[in-house]
C-alpha cells in the first residue's frame, strides 16, 4: 500500500515539475504576445493585470499599415524590413544549399589530397567568433561598394551558414549506404544520375532540416545585420526591431508587436517541423 | 561512433573520381576563404596596424595594440566579467538542461507537445528576446516588477537594470532562458539512445535512480554533454544582442562583454587596429576552450576521437 502511495506522490511531484517547466518557457513570451494584444492604458496599470480587459489588435493594424503616432518612422519600415529578411534569408539558403550539397557529396563520397584537413578546417571555422572577421568583413564590403545592400549581408551570412551547412549535410550523406549507387553505376548509370535519383531523394529529409537551420540561422542574425545596414532598402527586421525599443524612445507595446511578428516565421518552422530539427540538431551534434 | 559502418565507397581509389571531387569542393572553398579565412588573417594583419582616418590607410605599430590591451584596466574588467558571464550561464544551462531532458524522458500524458515547445526559445530571434527581457524587467511597468510586488516580495518596483549586480543577473537569465532549450532537446536525443535493459540490470543490483544517473546515464551522455559545453561556451563568450539591447553595456561596464566592447571600440570610435587585436585575442579564447573541454572530458585516447566531431553548431 505504501508502495502504490509513494508511486502516486512520484506522479504527483511528476506533473507539478512538468507544469513549472512548461510555465517558464512559455510565460515570458506569452507575456509578450499579450502585451502586443494590449492598450497602452491597460498595460500601465497598476496593479497589473495579467490578462487584458479589452484585447485589440489596434497595434498589429498598426504596424502593418505603418501608422501609429511616435513610431511612424520604424513601424512604416516594418513591410520593407520583413521583405529585407526574406530576401537575404532565401538566397542565403538556395546559395549554401546548392554549393554545401556538392561539396558534402564530394567530401562524403570520395578520398582526395586534403580532405581531412579540409574538413577539420571546416569545423575550425565554426570557431570562429564572428566579431573576429566583422571589421574586415566591413572594410571588404565598404571596398566593394556592399555596405547597405542585401548582397553584402548575403555574402557575410554565408561565412557561417556554408560551413555548418556542409558539415550537416555530410553527415547525412554518410547514413546513406552506397550499395545502391554501386549497383546503378554498375548498371551504367552516370554518377550525376545516381546522385539525383538515388542520394537527393534518400537525403531529403536532412536536406529538409538543413534548410529549416539555414533559415533560422539568418533570419535572426543581428550582429552583422546592425554594424552593416542602415537604410531601408537594407535593414532587417532585427535592425528594425531596436528602432522600436531605442530610436523613437521605447515603446514597448509597438517593440512587442513588431517582436511577435519577427519571431513567427522561426517559430512557426520549428514547430512545425520540430520532428527534422531534433534529428539535425542530434546529428549535427554527434555524428562525425 | 559507426566507423564501421561508415560507407567507404571510392576510399584511397582516387582514379575512381577523377578531378570531379576537387571540381565539387571548389566553389564551397572559394567562399569559405573569401568571407572566413582572407577576413581572419586580414584581421591578425589589422591587428598589427592602426587606422589613420585622415587618409584612410594603414600604420604598421607592431604588438603595440596588444601591449595596450593588457595594460587596458577596462579590457580587463570586461574579460572577467565576459568569463563570469560565460561560467556561470553554461553552467545553468547544462545542469538544467539535463534536469529537465530527465523529466521529460518520463513517460506523462502530453509529453510530445512539452517536447515540443522547448524549440520555441530556441527559434526566437535574439534580438526578440533581448526585447521581450527588457520589457520584463522594466523598472516602472515591468511584468517582473508586478510579480514580486503582487507576491509581497517587494514593495515597491526596483529598477533591476539599473543596479550593476542585478542588471548583470537579469543579463543571465534572459540568456539561460534562451539556451537551456537546446541542451535539454540535445540531452533527451542522448537519452533515447540509451538502452533501457541497463536500468533494469542496475535496479535488480540494488542501485536507485540517483546512483544510476551517475554510473550509468551520466557516462553514456558524456560525450553529448563534452559537445554542448564547447558550443555553449563558445556562444556565451560572444553574448552581444542581450547587453546591447537590455544594458548597453551598464551599469558601470557590468554587462560591457568582449564583444559588446570590440564593437564599441571599432566602430564607435574607429579604433580598428586595437578592436581587431582584442577579436583576435577573443578567438584565440575560443580556441583554448575547446581543446581544455576536449582535453579533460575526453582524456588523451579520446581527444583525437572527439576532435573528429566536436562540431554542435552555433545555434
Amino acid at each position: 500500500m505504501s508502495r502504490k502511495a509513494k508511486k502516486r506522490l512520484g506522479r504527483v511531484v511528476l506533473y507539478l515539475l512538468v507544469i513549472l517547466i512548461v510555465i517558464v518557457t512559455v510565460a515570458p513570451f506569452a507575456w509578450m504576445v499579450i502585451s502586443s494584444l494590449s492598450t497602452k492604458q491597460e498595460l500601465l496599470q497598476k496593479p497589473l493585470h495579467w490578462l487584458p480587459q479589452h484585447p485589440t489588435l489596434e497595434n498589429y493594424k498598426a504596424m502593418l499599415h505603418g501608422t501609429s503616432g511616435k513610431t511612424t518612422d520604424a513601424a512604416a519600415q516594418f513591410l520593407s524590413s520583413f521583405k529585407n529578411s526574406l530576401t537575404v534569408t532565401a538566397i542565403v539558403t538556395v546559395i549554401s544549399l546548392a554549393v554545401g550539397l556538392i561539396a558534402a557529396y564530394s567530401f562524403s563520397r570520395f578520398k582526395f589530397r586534403g580532405h581531412d584537413t579540409l574538413m577539420n578546417s571546416i569545423l575550425f571555422t565554426q570557431m570562429i567568433p564572428a566579431v573576429a572577421i566583422i571589421i574586415p568583413m566591413y572594410s571588404i564590403l565598404s571596398n566593394m561598394g556592399l555596405l547597405n545592400t542585401k548582397a553584402g549581408l548575403v555574402i557575410t551570412y554565408l561565412s557561417f551558414v556554408l560551413p555548418y551547412m556542409i558539415w550537416l549535410m555530410k553527415g547525412y550523406i554518410d547514413g546513406i549506404p552506397t550499395d545502391l549507387e554501386e549497383a546503378a553505376m554498375v548498371d551504367g548509370c552516370s554518377r550525376i544520375r545516381s546522385f539525383f535519383i538515388i542520394v537527393l531523394p534518400v537525403a531529403a529529409t536532412g536536406l529538409a532540416a538543413t534548410i529549416i537551420f539555414a533559415f533560422i540561422l539568418s533570419w535572426n542574425e543581428f550582429f552583422f545585420a546592425l554594424n552593416f545596414t542602415s537604410t531601408a532598402v537594407s535593414k532587417t527586421l532585427p535592425v528594425l526591431l531596436t528602432d522600436f525599443s531605442s530610436k523613437f524612445g521605447a515603446n514597448y507595446i509597438m517593440a512587442c508587436t513588431a517582436g511577435v511578428l519577427a519571431s513567427l516565421p522561426p517559430v512557426l518552422i520549428a514547430l512545425i517541423f520540430q520532428r527534422f530539427i531534433i534529428s539535425g540538431l542530434s546529428q549535427g551534434a554527434v555524428k562525425g | 561512433m559507426d566507423a564501421n559502418k561508415k560507407p567507404r565507397i571510392n576510399k584511397g581509389n582516387p582514379s575512381n573520381g577523377g578531378k570531379l571531387p576537387i571540381a565539387l569542393i571548389t566553389p564551397s572553398m572559394l567562399i569559405i576563404f573569401g568571407v572566413l579565412i582572407f577576413p581572419i588573417v586580414y584581421s591578425l594583419i589589422l591587428s598589427f596596424n592602426n587606422l589613420v582616418l585622415k587618409d584612410n590607410t594603414l600604420e604598421w605599430v607592431g604588438l603595440k595594440n596588444y601591449i595596450d590591451m593588457f595594460a587596458d584596466a577596462n579590457w580587463r574588467f570586461s574579460v572577467k566579467q565576459t568569463l563570469i558571464f560565460t561560467v556561470i550561464s553554461v553552467f545553468c544551462e547544462i545542469v538544467i538542461g539535463v534536469a529537465i531532458a530527465l523529466v521529460l524522458n518520463k513517460e506523462f500524458k502530453g509529453r510530445g507537445f512539452v517536447r515540443g515547445i522547448m524549440i520555441l526559445p530556441w527559434a526566437l530571434p535574439g534580438v526578440v528576446n533581448a526585447i521581450m527581457w527588457k520589457w520584463i524587467f522594466n523598472a516602472n511597468y515591468g511584468a517582473f516588477n508586478a510579480l514580486m510586488t503582487q507576491l509581497g516580495f517587494i514593495d515597491k518596483y526596483q529598477a533591476w537594470l539599473a543596479t550593476p549586480r542585478s542588471a548583470f543577473i537579469c543579463v543571465l537569465v534572459a540568456n539561460i532562458w534562451k539556451e537551456t532549450p537546446y541542451v535539454v532537446l540535445l540531452t533527451i536525443a542522448a537519452l533515447a539512445n540509451i538502452d533501457k535493459g541497463l536500468y533494469e540490470a542496475a535496479s535488480i543490483d540494488g542501485a536507485g535512480g540517483w546512483k544510476s544517473f551517475w554510473t550509468i546515464t551520466l557516462p553514456l551522455i558524456k560525450p553529448v554533454l563534452l559537445i554542448l559545453l564547447i558550443t555553449k561556451t563558445i556562444w556565451a563568450l560572444q553574448t552581444y544582442d542581450l547587453v546591447y539591447l537590455m544594458t548597453a553595456g551598464g551599469p558601470m561596464g557590468y554587462t560591457e562583454f568582449l564583444t559588446y566592447m570590440i564593437q564599441k571600440t571599432s566602430f564607435k570610435y574607429l579604433k580598428w587596429g586595437y578592436g581587431s587585436a582584442m577579436a583576435f585575442t577573443l578567438s584565440i579564447i575560443c580556441f583554448i576552450m575547446t581543446i581544455i573541454y576536449i582535453k579533460v572530458f575526453m582524456g588523451d585516447d579520446g581527444s583525437k576521437r572527439s576532435s573528429r566531431r566536436k562540431k554542435g553548431g552555433n545555434v
